[in-house]
């Protein structure tokens, strides 16, 4: 508390030491640890007014055409959702098991070939005889049971991989943070080329039900995907009420967030911690392949989608903090916004920088980690 | 002396490549033990090669003739060896409650979570709180009930009076003493010698990684040298 009292903007401040010999980066953060309110730094001054601008910058956008204003902000918001799918079980590996699983996007990728596979050979339904032949799968129809199956079954053996992946490559190398993140890279590098091999290295997708619709009207003459919007978000709200619930309420989550704070004491308890590792692995390989099941359906699966999707993972949970549940929710919602506005808001004028935008992610976090290090819900390991 | 229940003979224990248990051999039975010696004499790293957590040891430890060295602290737990580890080490993310719901092993003995909260009444008004919220006697109130939940046979306390004010240490021990009363296997590390003579009549000296010496309670108290060379302490005030 005995920091509060002393003058706060000071930008000399950070390299002159006081009598005590503390700097006052030191003692800002011994100020934080006491409770006392937080300080104006430089940092927090500057990254607030960014913030403005970037706020201002997207009412101007959005007050020229509010229209698009809502599709882009929705776009973002199920992108987010599909995010959130793919980080929960990426965050809840991690938590659990300090487990960086750099595997984790080709179980994504993977997730949706299987999926898309199975559909394409089961339960394609030619329409034939009709003499107009449209480009490509046109003349094909799907059914509730020719997405749901593959989805279920595609997610099941993704988990089971998960499973095995962990059991033989990771459980001998635990606590060994750099073998197992080189281990899991070679799988994904392994992973890639038999994909590139078996799938092709054209941009595919899966095909929603043929008499699902196409789009749902919403207030104010907007129209927006039903896939997207309606089963992605759903699938995404829904998994994470369940993961809450899972972690919250029942005894294996209690276990897990034991297993969190100290591994050692929750076996000495009698409890198999291997068992519970193994399940959360599946758990989280599952989130994986569901995700890629719905990300080939509402965007696409081609070469580098794992990448990309590991990428964006990493990304969420370094915002969220990592093995925060809570955290992979906002950090994906960040993420998705952050996305949508910066391919369609970054336009100066006649400067068109919306090829950039990429680099607003980096931004995003550089922001984040600025102010919070260990992300928005992060504690200490 | 009952029968053995622990047996531990010629425990060497490791951190990485340092040495730290050099043969450790004593028996116990259903009784209160203290483990005395000064810091950094083994006597922490001997709790968790018991309790099975600690990565490399050899030699052997035994519960009523079942090996348990080598074997996953979780089996070495549903044997019936309890573990209050120095630091109390509780879940930062679980209540009160949840950490006793968690337990494992042998939890379908007399031991259940009610009983924990007859125990330590404190507890009980406390059920939704964190665990690292609560107070320091609070907590090690709570790391003893959890590791009572698994039933064990031998507990083992690494420093509980650690830390504690000397009010709460004194309803500590009473509580410590009905456990042993109850027919319970106590192993108490303790830096505290009033603590030590008050809960075991027996103690074990550990000097360097190994039992140097047993005393008794009653000798170690009369005997301001012992205690000294032993425990490296100023000697108590008078024999209490």
């Amino acid at each position: 508390m005995s920091g509060s009292s002393q003058t706060p903007l000071d930008p000399a401040a950070g390299g002159v030491t006081d009598a005590r010999g503390a700097t006052a980066a030191e003692e800002a953060v011994e100020a934080r640890a006491a409770g006392a309110p937080r300080r104006w730094t430089v940092t927090r001054v500057a990254l607030g007014l960014v913030a403005a601008v970037v706020v201002v910058w997207l009412v101007v956008k959005a007050s020229e055409d509010l229209r698009q204003f809502a599709v882009v902000s929705l776009n973002g918001i199920t992108l987010a959702a599909l995010f959130f799918v793919v980080a929960s079980g990426f965050t809840l590996i991690f938590g659990l098991m300090r487990v960086v699983n750099m595997a984790h996007g080709s179980l994504y990728l993977l997730g949706g070939y299987l999926a898309l596979e199975m559909q394409d050979s089961w339960f394609k339904e030619e329409v034939g005889g009709l003499g107009i032949s449209l480009a490509g799968e046109a003349g094909a129809e799907y059914d509730l049971v020719g997405w749901l199956v593959p989805l279920v079954l595609a997610t099941l053996i993704i988990g089971v991989l998960g499973v095995i992946m962990q059991q033989v490559f990771l459980r001998w190398n635990q606590g060994q943070d750099l073998r197992q993140a080189l281990i899991t890279i070679a799988l994904s590098v392994i992973f890639a080329d038999q994909m590139l091999a078996a799938f092709g290295g054209i941009s595919k997708d899966i095909k929603t039900p043929t008499d699902w619709p196409e789009s749902i009207a919403l207030p104010g003459d907007v129209r927006f995907g039903f896939f997207r919007g309606v089963i992605v978000l759903g699938a995404a709200v829904l998994i994470g009420l369940l993961l809450w619930w899972l972690i919250t309420r029942t005894r294996f989550g209690k276990i897990v967030r034991a297993g969190v704070d100290d591994r050692e004491m929750v076996s000495a308890l009698g409890i198999n911690v291997q068992l519970v590792f193994a399940a959360a692995f599946f758990l989280g390989a599952v989130l994986a392949g569901l995700g890629g099941v719905l990300g080939g359906t509402m965007i696409s699966l081609a070469p580098g989608e794992d990448t990309s999707f590991l990428l964006n993972s990493l990304i969420v949970v370094i915002i969220g903090g990592m093995g925060s549940l809570a955290g992979a929710a906002i950090g994906a919602l960040a993420l998705g916004l952050v996305d949508a506005y910066g391919d369609v808001y970054l336009v100066f004028g006649d400067t068109d920088l919306t090829n950039y935008s990429i680099l607003l992610t980096f931004a995003l976090l550089v922001a984040v980690l600025a102010v919070r290090p260990l992300g928005l819900f992060g504690r200490p390991a | 002396m009952s029968e053995p229940l622990l047996a531990v003979e010629e425990l060497h224990g490791y951190y990485g490549t340092a040495h730290v248990l050099h043969g450790v051999s004593f028996t116990m039975g259903a009784e209160p033990v203290a483990l005395i010696g000064r810091n950094g004499m083994g006597k922490s790293t001997l709790c968790l090669a018991i309790a099975g957590l600690l990565g490399s040891a050899t030699g052997s430890v035994r519960l009523d003739d079942q090996e348990l060295l080598g074997k996953p602290a979780y089996k070495v737990a549903g044997a019936g060896i309890g573990y209050v580890p120095q630091g109390r080490r509780l879940f930062e993310s679980l209540t009160v409650d949840e950490h006793l719901e968690i337990v494992g092993g042998r939890s379908k003995g007399e031991w259940t979570p009610e009983r924990i909260y007859e125990l330590f009444p404190r507890l009980a008004e406390r059920k939704n709180v964190s665990g690292t919220s609560l107070s320091g006697g609070e907590q090690q109130m709570l790391a003893i009930g959890r590791a009572l939940v698994t039933n064990p046979r031998v507990l083992i306390m690494d420093e509980p009076s650690e830390g504690l004010a000397p009010t709460i240490v004194e309803n500590l021990v009473e509580t410590i003493k009905e456990l042993a009363a109850g027919g319970m296997g106590l192993l108490v590390v303790e830096q505290n010698l009033g603590v030590a003579t008050t809960l075991a009549e027996r103690q074990l000296v550990m000097i360097t990684g190994s039992i140097a010496a047993e005393t008794t309670a009653a000798e170690l108290a009369g005997d301001p040298v012992a205690q000294r060379r032993y425990l490296g302490v100023e000697p108590l005030p008078d024999a209490a």
